[in-house]
């Protein structure tokens, strides 16, 4: 019994990917989930730019998450020149990146990620029939965006944020003027996870090694360690004793692992399952309301995971406005030593290493930058792989948009792990 | 029958298309008068074309995507290149000035795997298109200015004056007079609103150049703000690195030297 699926290009995700699966029976016979997005060589030309270029550089890695690049690459600067930033510098980098973490997750809840479950081609579609529930994620977009404008200067690609700290830092006023959006925006994301809890999931759970960023008292944005629930422990430094990154054939990314282990899984569900009691007590008792106490496990579920995480983002954000006093200067001083520094940041999709050598004029002589989805891209097959068996009875389309939605429950950046997708299933 | 678009992308980031989905205000309005017939990043549909309009994102750099462009400016009435990558070949031309061998080789384990040109080219180096819109990223509104326009059937209002004309509309003080920061608003095209002088910051030249720069002047002023020829040769060579002005720019002074 043989049968082949073809996708041609797999949809709502942001860059270019392709899957090859191959069924015989009821086994996965081979698969293949390659990127062949057109490398862009970051790496190569980072070299002999200064190191006060990197967050401006490394942005145009991702449009969907240009803060995750600044503040992974403005850690790693800040650490290989020994200069700290913390106090209100260090919560406005936190109040930005709540902006980015709003408005990269309810695109994805909302356009990229919902449609599947109600069946629709995309938001667009659904707006036909769901008016007020598409507006109800626009706004919520657009208060995220917001933030990200008003801090960064523009929502993508922002032009404010530097090694140090800012250009430019804001007014009270101007925070003020954003509360009340972001009070409604807070109980729009709690209605938006009740909403997307009610959908119906597929019966299916991984035992995924989960790995994220902690700190000792908050949800991360940019941690201080790196931990995950089998026992890794690790400074931001210890990176490449524990994790490596391999090249394989059918992709342009490279697969990252864990060197004793393998596959891991980075994002909403891992930051989620390793820091619920770093959530507001209202945010666990939601969790555990939607049935999500203390961690999920089930990839079709991280778009409630997403959506508690928005409501903290929103939450976080009104802390942070109502803490604000304007820092005396935008930005610490820098000045260029000669260095290794490593950064870490928990972007939208999950964690996000760089790691630079800067030479003693400032000039970058190595750079490596280790992205989210590079590093769920195992995590991705072996999805597949689990989720096969005992579903060939499904008929051909129904099989392939679950396994589409699977792919998509991770919320890949294609463009960041370096860029195509093209589903094909095949059975024999 | 409403006009039928396409959203498409090469080598780039995805953010210039996104730009569409960040017109939150307005996405339904203009989904309302179009129809999306493929735009991948956001739906699952495929309609054929051809198309009425293609906004195409992104940069050429390898030997499939320039057979790919072929095809699509055969299939569609208007080609729109959007963001610097699509009309500058983007920060991804970095590569058009170094051994793209050694490059591979620094990112890649196994540089046999990889197929690249040596170059990242624009849009219009490989086929005719009928309207660049510049920016790293775009900006929104122009995006809506230039579909609404080009679905009227009139030329989109898309300024090619500089950052510094948009800098006095906004009443930003000039950074470079005022405080000596070193800007590349004089020969940068307009279209961001003047934001980085707005935020206490020299422009870098994400639009690329604006119509008739001079940049020699621009190289002397910057000088007398003890810039160095390196430095001046890096800020032309970032996102629109390809673009002939600052290509000629940054090549006359690297010579020089």
């Amino acid at each position: 019994m043989s049968r082949t699926i073809n996708v041609d290009y797999l949809a709502r995700v942001e860059g270019e990917g392709a899957m090859y699966l191959e069924i015989e029976g009821d086994l996965v016979k081979d698969l293949q989930f390659s990127i062949f997005e057109p490398p862009r060589f970051f790496e190569a030309f980072m070299r002999g730019r200064h190191f006060t270029e990197a967050p401006d550089l490394t942005a145009r890695i991702c449009g969907i998450c240009p803060i995750a690049y600044q503040m992974s690459a403005v850690a790693a600067m800040e650490d290989a020149i020994d200069v700290t930033v913390d106090g209100q510098l260090h919560e406005l980098r936190r109040l930005i990146y709540c902006g980015e973490w709003i408005e990269s997750h309810v695109l994805h809840v909302y356009m990229l990620h919902a449609p599947d479950f109600l069946g629709y081609q995309s938001a667009i579609h659904m707006a036909a029939d769901h008016a007020d529930i598409v507006k109800r994620g626009l706004r919520m977009k657009k208060v995220g965006n917001d933030v990200v404008a008003l801090l960064g200067g523009r929502e993508i690609h922002p032009i404010n944020v530097k090694v140090g700290g800012f250009y430019r830092v804001p007014t009270r006023d101007e925070l003020d003027a954003m509360t009340t959006d972001l009070e409604w925006a807070y109980e729009a994301a709690i209605e938006t996870a009740r909403w997307v809890a009610q959908f119906h999931f597929p019966d299916f759970e991984r035992p995924y090694e989960f790995v994220s960023t902690v700190h000792p008292t908050q949800y991360p944005f940019m941690g201080s360690r790196i931990v995950s629930d089998q026992g890794i422990d690790i400074s931001v430094e210890e990176w490449n004793d524990v994790f490596e990154e391999l090249h394989v054939e059918r992709s342009n990314a490279l697969h990252a692992r864990i060197k004793a282990r393998g596959a891991y899984h980075v994002g909403p569900m891992a930051r989620y399952s390793l820091n619920f009691d770093k959530l507001p007590a209202e945010l666990q008792a939601l969790g555990a309301e939607l049935g999500i106490a203390h961690e999920c496990r089930n990839p079709y579920k991280s778009i409630i995971v997403r959506s508690i995480e928005v409501a903290l983002a929103y939450r976080l954000a009104l802390d942070i406005i109502d803490r604000y006093e304007p820092p005396s200067s935008a930005a610490v001083p820098v000045t260029a030593t000669a260095g290794e520094g490593h950064g870490v940041s928990e972007a939208p999709r999950g964690l996000l290493y760089h790691r630079y050598l800067i030479d003693a004029g400032g000039l970058i002589t190595d750079a490596q930058i280790t992205p989210p989805t590079a590093q769920n891209q195992l995590s991705i097959e072996e999805d597949l792989m689990a989720y096969v068996p005992g579903r060939t009875h499904l008929d051909d389309d129904t099989l392939q948009w679950q396994l589409e939605q699977a792919i998509r429950a991770y919320d890949p950046c294609i463009s960041c792990a370096t860029h195509f997708l093209d589903l094909t299933v095949r059975r024999s | 029958m409403r006009p039928k678009l396409a959203v498409l992308k090469f080598a780039s980031c995805d953010g210039c298309q996104l730009s569409l989905l960040d017109a939150e205000d307005e996405l339904l309005d203009i989904v309302g008068a179009i129809d999306v017939a493929y735009f991948p990043e956001a739906s699952r549909e495929y309609i054929d074309g051809p198309y009425d309009l293609t906004l195409i994102e992104g940069s050429v750099t390898t030997e499939h995507d320039r057979e790919r462009l072929r095809k699509i400016r055969d299939d569609t009435a208007m080609l729109v290149s959007i963001g610097a990558c699509a009309t500058a070949g983007g920060v991804q031309a970095l590569k058009n000035f170094g051994d793209v061998d050694e490059f591979v080789r620094v990112v890649y384990a196994e540089p046999d795997y990889i197929s690249t040109l040596s170059t990242s080219t624009p849009i219009n180096d490989h086929v005719k298109v009928d309207f660049e819109l510049r920016g790293c990223p775009i900006d929104k509104y122009q995006l809506i200015e230039l579909i609404a326009a080009l679905l009227a059937g009139r030329k989109p209002n898309i300024p090619t004056y500089p950052v510094c004309v948009e800098c006095k509309a906004r009443g930003n003080p000039c950074v470079m007079v005022a405080h000596g920061t070193p800007c590349l608003g004089p020969i940068t095209q307009a279209g961001c609103g003047a934001i980085c002088p707005a935020y206490n910051r020299g422009c870098y030249g994400c639009f690329g150049p604006s119509e008739s720069p001079n940049t020699d002047s621009l190289e002397t002023w910057w000088q007398g703000l003890g810039v160095t020829d390196d430095e001046w040769i890096r800020t032309l060579r970032t996102f629109n690195a390809g673009a002939p002005t600052f290509v000629e720019a940054s090549t006359r002074t690297e010579t020089r030297r």
